[in-house]
């Protein structure tokens, strides 16, 4: 697998001697790897053609810079260059000059429209508006009870009507809204093949009848080269806005992000990363150009880091690590607060690979195994926290017995904790990692605040 | 005479088809010598399909070997070789649809949005035409409407869904469907599982407890385990299967959507790599649109 391009960049570039400039043969052997990276991303192959040979012109003679490896700076120009084909920021929804702004999600089936429907809805709650919900998924069995589940579920009403045609379901559906004094409609469509005439031209017809003030292209983040075509057809047809990006929270890629930017010049406006309803997400490009290539998505996890972790308890552990005194206590704070953080699985998928580390990306973490780990250190004493030496036969019978477990496992904390401790104390020895160094290919983000940049460092040599 | 898939997707779907793409045709008229030129096209349209980066690979070093070793210089005359050699990939033994003992159970299983429902009601209806006595479980019991989605098609074709509450344990939902079965003396049993994504460990542990639940109570059945798979699904495919397949032995594989424009060549690299077979394709909307594998013909839509 392609998992981890960084270390195979910089395992071609050992071979190879640093120089004060790429040539034109380090930068090819380089953007082999990325090629292969990109297309096993599922980025369509032509979109690869042309990024390549951009990423070519400019790279052969650039500077290496003092920070970096010749393999970081490729990274560097290859990540910068997607983020920038992505989209150069963030591409907010548009709101209607006079409310309400109706917005209609189309897409194929099964790419998550009710879902991703009733997900927008909770968002723009969160934001203050009062969102109302159409559903007007006539064909698929249950879907329209699927929406009003959902919209329960919210405490948001939705509109639905049996037999009627999609059209004047759509049309009575906004007068509702505006009758309920509700300032943006979310019309959920079926879904369809773009191939398939018929149900194409019912969505044609829709949309020049309501004329939604967004059309949103919803697209499973798992799909493949077909995703151009796809998007292409839409464009043609409906011509949508922008695109919700699903399924992320997976092991997918998401090269179709890129492909349909690419293809459609349209932008991906929000991602879904999750099953429950507030799980969508604002698109960051540069965030995307790093799971695209492997990197992992840093700065998604230190938010969702910073949200849950508080500064002072971080701040006195760290101080504790550099004391070598960091006990059983603070490892059962530690757990809590990872557990805080999100599900394990997720915060292991965000992680970067860092070369010369244990593959932390690999990890596999099991949420009933940290509720197991937070049980047995509970059924210890306070002593044998903060001195886990003590610990005899008789004692650790006492915590199996306490915490529902075995000996067994308990003996396997124990090492599991001490093997943390020895970890964190080597990681303590490193110091401070310099910008580009070791965790990073490249600087962050030139434009994050060195406090936050201070924190992603922390976060990661936490582990 | 009922229209092949092969032929629908051919005659129903060719004015989107011109327009959208096909690689492999023009590539051999553009370049009927065995240049570079042609190595790289055939490897975009292989990758266009989905089939991934390291199975293009082997097959072409395969075919370029092979063209050396025979002195093949002319295109046309590769084409032959390579569709054995994708033939070969997706050949596997024959096996029988239903599974042997009764109830004969299948769990059908996969991400979600691939199609497991529709799938489910399609090998209802076979199975049904085949008059066999068929019974369904909703062990979806995760999505909203995903039961009433289910007994929806069991209405429709008469069949009886064994249901328990949204939220309620998908097992007890099993062991219930697996003794309605044995009480009503049903031949068939397709159990519906909610979608799930494969890097979710509880959710897959969910799902290994409901076979186990399942093997438990029906010891002389057979329990099939068919993974659903989108066609339009890229590289990840085969972390789906590979996942899937740790966790409860999947059986076969259905691939599913091939009415759009999607190729579905993840299945190449899943047969290659972890042994799966596909044994089913679904091909439409309607409950007939379920046909069993064919490796040859899907080979020639796949290169079409």
């Amino acid at each position: 697998m392609f998992d981890n391009l960084t270390a195979r960049l910089q395992n071609v570039f050992t071979k190879l001697r640093s120089r004060g400039r790429l040539s034109e043969r380090d930068v090819e052997e380089a953007l082999r790897e990325v090629r292969l990276a990109l297309l096993e991303a599922d980025v369509n192959f032509k979109v690869v053609k042309d990024f390549i040979a951009k990423v070519k012109e400019r790279a052969v003679g650039e500077e290496v810079l003092k920070s970096l490896t010749p393999g970081q700076q490729v990274i560097k120009i290859v990540h910068d260059e997607l983020t920038a084909l992505m989209g150069s920021g963030q591409s907010k929804l548009a709101f209607a000059s006079k409310p309400p702004t109706v917005i209609m999600l189309v897409g194929l089936q099964g790419s998550g429209k009710t879902t991703a429907t009733a997900k927008l809805a909770h968002y723009f709650k969160n934001q203050g508006k009062r969102p109302f919900l159409v559903a007007a998924d006539i064909y698929r069995p249950a879907a329209i009870e699927q929406l009003k589940v959902l919209g329960e579920e919210i405490n948001m009403p939705v509109f639905s009507r049996a037999g009627e045609s999609v059209l004047a379901l759509a049309k009575e559906g906004i007068k509702e809204a505006i009758s309920k004094n509700c300032d943006v409609v979310v019309v959920d469509t079926a879904g369809r093949l773009h191939v398939d005439e018929e149900m194409m031209n019912e969505l044609e017809e829709v949309k020049r009848e309501i004329r939604p003030h967004q059309v949103l292209l919803v697209v499973d983040a798992m799909t493949g080269q077909d995703a151009v075509n796809v998007a292409f057809v839409f464009k043609e047809r409906v011509d949508f806005d922008g695109v919700i990006l699903t399924k992320l929270d997976g092991d997918a890629r998401g090269g179709a992000a890129l492909s349909i930017k690419a293809v459609t010049g349209r932008p991906i406006k929000l991602v879904s990363l999750g099953e429950k309803l507030d799980d969508l997400q604002p698109f960051h490009p540069d965030r995307m150009s790093s799971r695209i290539l492997g990197m992992g998505d840093v700065l998604t996890l230190v938010e969702k880091a910073e949200a849950a972790i508080e500064m002072e308890k971080a701040q006195a552990l760290e101080e504790k690590i550099r004391k070598d005194s960091f006990d059983l206590e603070d490892f059962l704070e530690q757990l809590r607060q990872f557990k805080r953080v999100g599900p394990a699985s997720q915060i292991m998928e965000m992680l970067p690979q860092i070369p010369g580390l244990p593959n932390v990306g690999k990890l596999q973490v099991n949420e009933e195994q940290l509720g197991c780990l937070e049980a047995i250190i509970q059924s210890m004493t306070p002593e044998e926290r903060r001195d886990p030496t003590i610990i005899n036969g008789s004692r650790r019978s006492r915590i199996a017995r306490g915490s529902g477990t075995t000996s067994h496992k308990v003996n396997q904390l124990l090492k599991q904790f001490e093997q943390a401790r020895k970890l964190m104390k080597q990681l303590g020895k490193l110091g401070r990692p310099k910008p580009g160094r070791r965790s990073f290919p490249f600087r962050v983000n030139p434009s994050l605040s060195k406090e936050r940049d201070d924190t992603i460092r922390k976060f990661i040599r936490r582990g | 005479m009922r229209k092949g898939w092969f032929g629908k997707l051919k005659g129903g779907l060719r004015k989107s088809r011109e327009r959208l793409s096909s690689h492999l045709f023009p590539l051999l008229t553009h370049f009927p010598r065995l240049d570079e030129e042609f190595w790289e096209g055939l490897e975009e349209a292989l990758i266009e399909a989905d089939v991934g980066i390291r199975v293009t690979q082997e097959l072409l070093d395969k075919l370029r070997e092979g063209a050396r070793a025979q002195e093949i210089r002319e295109s046309a005359q590769l084409l032959p070789r390579l569709k054995e050699e994708l033939v070969d990939i997706l050949t596997t033994e024959k096996q029988s649809l239903f599974p042997e003992g009764k109830p004969g159970v299948f769990l059908v299983v996969g991400v979600n949005g691939t199609g497991k429902t529709t799938t489910i009601a399609k090998i209802a209806h076979r199975a049904k035409i085949e008059g066999k006595n068929v019974l369904l479980a909703a062990a979806d019991t995760h999505r909203a409407a995903a039961i009433e989605q289910l007994e929806i098609w069991g209405k429709r074709m008469g069949v009886a869904t064994i249901k328990h509450r949204r939220g309620s344990d998908p097992a007890a939902v099993v062991y219930d469907a697996i003794h309605s079965a044995q009480a009503r003396d049903a031949d068939v049993l397709l159990i519906d599982t909610a979608g799930r994504l494969h890097t979710c460990s509880h959710l897959m542990a969910e799902l290994q407890k409901i076979k186990r639940v399942a093997m438990r109570e029906a010891p002389e059945a057979e329990i099939k385990t068919l993974l659903v798979v989108d066609a339009t699904t890229g590289q990840n495919g085969l972390s789906q299967a590979r996942l899937f397949g740790e966790a409860l032995e999947v059986d076969g594989v259905v691939l599913t959507k091939l009415d759009g424009t999607a190729k579905g060549g993840i299945v190449a690299a899943i047969q290659d790599e972890l042994k799966i077979p596909v044994v089913l394709i679904g091909v439409g909307e309607k409950l007939a649109d379920l046909q069993e594998f064919d490796a040859r013909a899907f080979v020639e839509a796949l290169l079409s």
